[in-house]
């Protein structure tokens, strides 16, 4: 599979998420933010960061780049979409999902290897887990607290759009501690943990986060 | 010229951790009896001129880029002139 990262101006994880990919099995196309061309990859990955230094709101103003109006398109197309930390609130600013993430509950940036249970198996990004799997990657965010309103989060537990969940501490102040979620048509899925980092035991807590790299290959040749 | 003001605040239902943290560093700089803090944004736009389709405008730049409206509430209001 060709999977495209974008680097936006502020991009922090853009080089690790490209990495992730290879290791994946697939290849790592770069993409601009200021280009609308998506040179014919078949999904695309949105990195963590700080894009446009998280002015105004975290995602607010790379939702309005010329890359994302293409993205947009392709993923209400179905195009695979993957959208990690920074790129999980690009996505929701852009309402390819629902919901925001705000500043955390206690104020603090959190750094830590965090246990997620993944709860949808069946989206284009998960299919490598299976429900209830317990996985281990890392978590780094300053403004990672999913909130909805209570209509929505219910519509989105018994839809099964809720993708992971954090176990143990609260981390952030997430409502019903969700991690991630995905659109109705599973083809969106935003994550605030970060797998791509979670890759290799030299550098991460293990290598549970390659499932969210090799799942789109599996899915295609199974 | 004309300035058109849009205040972003978040919605009462949203935890709004930055002003929490303001509410609990008042008390400890002798400023006692503010009971609660929420903290937002103030957007001043220059216009030529005020026109129903200038306002217009800028409702819908308030709804799609200054404020989210998942988790923010905006008011739109022409400041008077000096």
């Amino acid at each position: 599979m060709r999977i495209g990262v974008v680097t936006f101006p502020g991009s922090l994880d853009d080089v690790d998420a490209q990495r992730a990919v290879r290791i994946g099995g697939n290849e790592a196309v770069a993409l601009w933010h200021g280009d609308e061309s998506l040179q014919g990859v078949d999904a695309v990955v949105l990195p963590g960061g700080f894009s446009y230094g998280d002015y105004l709101r975290c995602g607010a103003i790379s939702r309005f780049s010329p890359v994302m109006t293409t993205i947009v398109e392709a993923a209400e197309r179905g195009m695979p979409v993957l959208g990690i930390c920074n790129g999980f609130q690009v996505l929701c600013e852009s309402h390819l999902l629902p919901g925001a993430l705000v500043r955390n509950n206690h104020q603090k940036f959190v750094c830590r290897d965090q246990r997620l249970r993944i709860e949808n198996a069946s989206t284009a990004w998960t299919s490598a887990f299976e429900v209830g799997q317990e996985i281990t990657v890392v978590l780094k965010n300053g403004e990672g607290s999913f909130v909805a309103d209570e209509a929505t989060l219910d519509r989105l537990e018994g839809e099964g759009q809720v993708v992971a969940r954090y176990l143990g501490a609260d981390p952030n102040g997430s409502q019903r501690a969700i991690a991630g979620v995905t659109n109705a048509a599973g083809n969106v899925v935003g994550l605030m943990p970060h797998p791509e980092h979670a890759v290799e035991t030299l550098t991460g807590p293990g290598t549970d986060g390659l499932g969210f790299f090799t799942s789109l290959a599996e899915r295609v040749f199974a | 010229m004309a300035r058109v003001v849009v205040d972003v605040m978040p919605k009462p239902e949203i935890l709004d951790p930055q002003g929490k943290a303001v509410a609990g560093a008042l008390p400890r700089l002798g400023f006692t009896g503010i009971t609660e803090v929420r903290q937002g944004k103030r957007f001043e736009l220059e216009v030529a001129e005020v026109t129903d389709a200038v306002l217009a405008d800028i409702e819908k730049a308030a709804e799609t880029l200054l404020s989210n409206p998942v988790i923010e509430n905006y008011t739109v209001r022409v400041e008077d002139q000096a």
